[in-house]
């Protein structure tokens, strides 16, 4: 009898472990899916960010046609951005195209015309709008990754999370002090 | 409490008292099952065997009650109230809003809707966050600036990322199987046969106090679980105020919202069923919340100054 009950326990035993790991196992899967979604979801947003800006560049034109050279700013940084490759490049690009973007938007403030102007203010609404998403997106994905990491090196994950290749997600960080700046508005 | 809190020590710590509310809701079906087991389903002698099979079918009960609960809602219609559905070129900017939320918290976009009513309100729906709606008043768009209406809209889609809607359901499940179990315990007493041992029993004096017990208990069952039930949504509400500052990493938006709305004085049309629902209840003297033990909304200067401490 007692053999009988000892091997029963065990086999219990064994099968909560693996049910255990299984369910460690899917919620790490689970973890690693929103941070890549996540991910997916900045580039989504910088995307709209980069269609965005030739109707507003249009739209500026008419009625602020000396600042040609915050213009091709503009035009410029958005080319860099859409045929920027990897990782490093792209980040750097987009950062460019933001600070552009925030030059132009604060010299329209001194177009009183510009700013009564329908057409602009939904414009702006968009631009401010999407400049808002991509922060979120950015900011869910650092929640993402922040969330896999903890997961990974939490206990009893860390012993095998190494196993199955789990490995830790980077941060978005900013690295360009010049994003870090607020902008003057000069008159 | 520490001085300075994160938001998601204040998550953390919603999440342990929501799990004590079920906890409690549970011990009181099995509490009341076994009173009322001991008391009518079986003859004096018998009072262990009574309190133990009435504390299984307490359990029984509440599991039921509960599964049907979170897993039946199909979509709770709501009577919206004169609501539309709007695309964004109706009101790009409350849609810019809801969508910069949901990339915030990682869900699904929701419809959105717009109430007609000038009293300033908002509130969410749907099971899950692949099937949710979020719906403002008219007058809720005229009296916020864009910061307030983000933390509003931010405050609903935490109810929708927390599973709030389905909670709510659940625990109205379990009031109402409460409420079910002591009517049928209760009448069980008249159908047992009604043999009495000879012997003089100190059984039958346990089960002649374990009687008055459960006929008590049975009469304040269904308020204390509706106690019960409306404790949770007060812990849900200050949880889906703190999931609006993890979403906009923003308190004072939120708490700038909720103080223009508990001032506002402006009636409003609402049913019972859909009080719970709002983010400030709909009753104009309930605007700023109660202490109550009854009340579905936390009091409002609790709310703020959570706020504020997140700062």
């Amino acid at each position: 009898m007692p053999a009988v009950i000892i091997s029963v326990a065990v086999v219990v035993v064994l099968l909560v472990l693996i049910f255990a790991v299984i369910g460690i196992y899917n919620g790490l899967v689970r973890r690693r899916k929103e941070v890549d979604n996540a991910w997916a979801q900045i580039d989504v947003q910088l995307k709209r960010r980069c269609d965005l800006i030739p109707n507003l560049l249009e739209t500026v034109k008419g009625y602020a046609a000396h600042e040609s050279g915050l213009f091709e700013k503009v035009t410029r940084a958005r080319s860099a951005a859409m045929s920027a490759r990897g990782t490093g490049e792209k980040i750097a690009a987009e950062t460019d195209l933001g600070g552009a973007l925030k030059g132009l938007m604060v010299q329209v403030e001194a177009y009183p015309e510009l700013k009564a102007n329908q057409n602009f203010l939904a414009l702006q609404e968009e631009l401010t709008s999407t400049e808002n998403k991509i922060g979120f997106a950015r900011q869910h994905y650092n929640d993402s990754a922040t969330n896999y990491n903890t997961a990974i090196a939490l206990f009893p994950a860390v012993i095998f999370a190494g196993i199955f290749g789990f490995r830790a997600a980077e941060l978005w960080q900013i690295t360009d002090a010049a994003e870090r700046e607020v902008p003057k508005i000069k008159f | 409490m520490p001085e300075r809190q994160t938001f998601r020590d204040l998550i953390a710590a919603n999440k342990r008292n929501s799990a004590l509310l079920l906890v409690l809701m549970f011990a009181f079906f099995l509490f009341l099952g076994g009173v009322l087991g001991g008391a009518f389903l079986v003859p004096p002698d018998m009072l262990y065997e009574g309190v133990f099979m009435g504390a299984v079918m307490g359990a029984v009960c509440a599991v039921l009650f509960g599964l049907l609960g979170w897993y039946g809602g199909t979509g709770v219609l709501m009577a919206f109230h004169g609501a539309r559905k709007i695309e964004k070129r109706d009101n790009p900017q409350l849609f810019n809003v809801v969508e910069e939320v949901a990339i915030a918290a990682g869900v699904p976009m929701p419809n959105v809707y717009i109430m007609d009513e000038a009293a300033p309100n908002a509130f969410a729906t749907g099971t899950s966050p692949d099937s949710a709606s979020v719906a403002v008043t008219t007058g809720l768009l005229a009296k916020l600036n864009r910061d307030e209406l983000q933390g509003v809209i931010a405050h609903e889609i935490g109810h929708i990322r927390n599973y709030d809607i389905r909670y709510s359901m659940l625990m109205a499940m379990l009031a109402g199987g409460i409420v079910m179990l002591s009517e049928v315990m209760i009448r069980a007493s008249f159908f047992r046969s009604n043999r009495r041992s000879s012997r003089s029993s100190g059984g039958g004096q346990v089960q002649l106090v374990l009687i008055l017990v459960g006929v008590v208990l049975a009469i304040l069952a269904p308020m204390l679980a509706a106690m019960i039930q409306m404790a949770m949504s007060r812990q849900r509400e200050y949880l889906a105020d703190a999931s609006a500052v993890e979403f906009t990493r923003n308190p004072d938006g939120l708490a700038a919202a909720l103080g223009k709305l508990a001032g506002d004085r402006t009636p409003m049309e609402y049913s019972k069923a859909t009080e719970s629902m709002f983010i400030v209840s709909p009753k104009v003297g309930l605007r700023g919340g109660a202490d109550d033990l009854f009340s579905t909304h936390p009091p409002i200067r609790e709310r703020i100054r959570r706020l504020a401490a997140l700062r």
